[in-house]
């Protein structure tokens, strides 16, 4: 694990001294509107991977799909020759959003403003009067086609994942997601999948502390009480809590029936509303069905900066944060199955949907958890949070009760941002 | 267009003042009386537009029983956490699409503005429900009401039926 940086300044942003056994976070970082330029830069078009798209979404040459990585608009099209290119959704011309659909299947891309068309490489086709017409007007002689068109970030898949970089210096997709991340991915997609939705859900709060959430899983059987209620899943469980070598991925997992009724009523007695007397008119809602070759029954991988992939039971998700201002992101969920699901294993991933998205029994609460921080925060001053749970180092951990891979996410963001 | 019999205006009426009834239940938050619109064996289904108009399954919400039902309110009561909020539904008279003697289908036009206990109000959700009524006992009652929102992203979460 690379050091932290102690008590160095960014943009006017104090970060603590970690002399006190915690971490601190000061709520500035949040707040910033010079902190979020910055992220654009070193972080969203940085030397790292975001995530795009599923290859399944786009699974015929032409389909296309239009989303964002930070706040940049992309295209994912799928090229006449069966290739993945990620196009900035920018006329090369005067800037326009050449694609206005969110998705699609096209044999090419016009801008509507002044019909430059493209061809599904990004290369720039077609330029009405570019020799003018009757000898006047035109584009000047030396204008060159080659040269103006859409612009095509580097893009690298795993597992039908697609990835997109800014940079030409990002190390490679295998070699940035780390040796542990990627087995987690290969055990999810490990066939065929097949999309069965998008969700979509517009926090008003910052992306980070959302990043925070999904590494956070102390929190999970005290925000989500439906879990606590109905045993899905408690801290008691055994569980775990990893990151990649540099600590910016995190791989939560909790796996099932190791933990008894009894055990919670103890572990729990000093909680509020804990009450496994509370039970389901409709159980049918949790009726599931063992599909890995392990009792994981919970799996929430945080790839930096902007994708969670998750296995709830037999929900099987993406989450993508799209960022729009420091206080509003939204979430895009697209769900999934297997292409070679039976209609049964299809039912239960549609009902046991109700456990997740934004009106997720299990998951809804996360929106207003961010909302709360971010509502109270926003004339923070120079007050930091003090995250310690577990021992209050970036380290992983084999249970649940720890804050560690959000310590982790802090100090790879800290090496990105400027000093 | 063929004429209105006295009947159809009689039906309209009586679709009109259920749908009153089912939104009042819901803005009034007599959420425990809500399930009792429905059949027991009933689908409800909160949908994005996104979805239904690419014939894919995932919805935000989605109910195929009375006691399905009923567990989302106990949940919304006893479990989940949310920012309190009043919905406020403002519908259009119900497109009759069909009738036979045991049902009747309908489309209607919904808007659900939400206040917050900072006493703004938004729109949380504009779009349309697409329900099957039947009789039973006299009373007409919902065996499916699909909820085809046209907000799609949704604003923080959503617990509260539209």
């Amino acid at each position: 694990m690379i050091g932290a940086k102690s008590g160095f300044n960014n943009n006017s942003i104090n970060w603590p001294d970690e002399s006190e056994g915690g971490y601190r976070v000061p709520y500035g970082v949040f707040t910033d509107e010079n902190v979020y330029r910055e992220e654009q830069k070193n972080i969203f078009r940085g030397p790292l991977w975001s995530f795009v798209a599923l290859e399944a979404e786009i699974p015929n040459r032409g389909d296309f799909k239009s989303t964002f990585i930070g706040d940049v608009p992309v295209v994912v099209v799928r090229s006449n020759e069966g290739e993945v290119n990620v196009l900035i959704n920018r006329c090369a011309h005067r800037g326009a959003a050449v694609c206005r659909k969110l998705r699609g299947n096209t044999s090419y891309l016009e801008c509507v403003y002044h019909s430059w068309a493209y061809d599904l490489d990004g290369n720039l086709t077609g330029v009405p009067f570019r020799r003018g017409v009757r000898g006047k007007g035109g584009m000047p002689s030396d204008f060159s086609m080659a040269e103006h068109g859409l612009k095509k970030i580097n893009v690298q898949i795993i597992n039908g994942l697609i990835f997109g970089t800014f940079r030409s210096d990002t190390p490679d997709l295998e070699t940035y997601l780390g040796a542990r991340m990627v087995s987690a991915i290969k055990r999810i997609f490990n066939r065929e999948i097949k999309v069965l939705g998008d969700e979509r859900q517009r926090i008003h709060g910052n992306w980070k502390l959302y990043a925070e959430n999904v590494r956070d899983p102390y929190h999970a059987s005290l925000l989500h009480l439906f879990h606590t209620t109905f045993g899905l899943y408690r801290s008691t469980q055994v569980g775990s809590c990893v990151m990649d070598e540099m600590g910016r991925h995190s791989l939560l997992v909790a796996s099932q029936g190791t933990s008894s009724k009894d055990d919670d009523e103890e572990a729990y007695s000093n909680q509020r509303s804990f009450n496994s007397k509370f039970e389901l008119q409709d159980p049918s809602l949790l009726k599931g069905k063992r599909e890995f070759d392990d009792d994981i029954s919970l799996v929430i991988l945080s790839i930096f900066p902007n994708l969670v992939i998750q296995q709830i039971s037999n929900t099987l998700a993406v989450r993508q944060i799209v960022t729009y201002s420091p206080n509003e992101f939204e979430l895009v969920w697209t769900m999934f199955g297997y292409e070679d699901d039976d209609d049964e294993m299809r039912r239960i991933r549609i009902k046991q949907n109700n456990l997740i998205g934004p009106g997720g029994l299990i998951s809804m609460e996360d929106g207003e958890a961010v909302e709360l921080v971010n509502r109270a925060i926003t004339h923070g001053g120079g007050d930091s949070s003090f995250i310690a749970m577990g021992g209050g180092k970036a380290e992983s951990a084999d249970h649940l009760i720890t804050e560690g891979a959000i310590i982790g996410f802090w100090q790879y963001y800290r090496q990105l941002m400027p000093t | 267009m063929p004429m209105k019999t006295e009947s159809d205006v009689w039906l309209e009426t009586e679709i009109s003042s259920l749908f009153s009834r089912y939104a009042a239940c819901i803005d009034g938050d007599r959420l425990e009386e809500w399930p009792e619109f429905f059949v027991e064996q009933c689908c409800y289904k909160i949908q994005s537009r996104e979805n239904y108009d690419r014939k894919l399954p995932i919805s935000a919400m989605e109910c195929d029983s009375k006691n399905m039902l009923v567990d989302r309110i106990v949940s919304l009561r006893e479990a989940n956490i949310f920012a309190e909020h009043m919905y406020r539904h403002i519908i259009s008279i119900p497109l009759i699409l069909s009738k036979s003697d045991n049902e009747i289908t309908t489309q209607t036009n919904y808007l659900v503005i939400s206040t917050l206990q900072s006493g703004i109000s938004h729109i949380f959700s504009a779009g349309r429900y697409q329900d099957r009524l039947v009789r039973i006992d006299g009373q007409l009652k919902f065996v499916e009401r699909i909820v085809i929102f046209d907000t799609n992203s949704i604003r923080t979460q959503i617990v509260t039926p539209i």
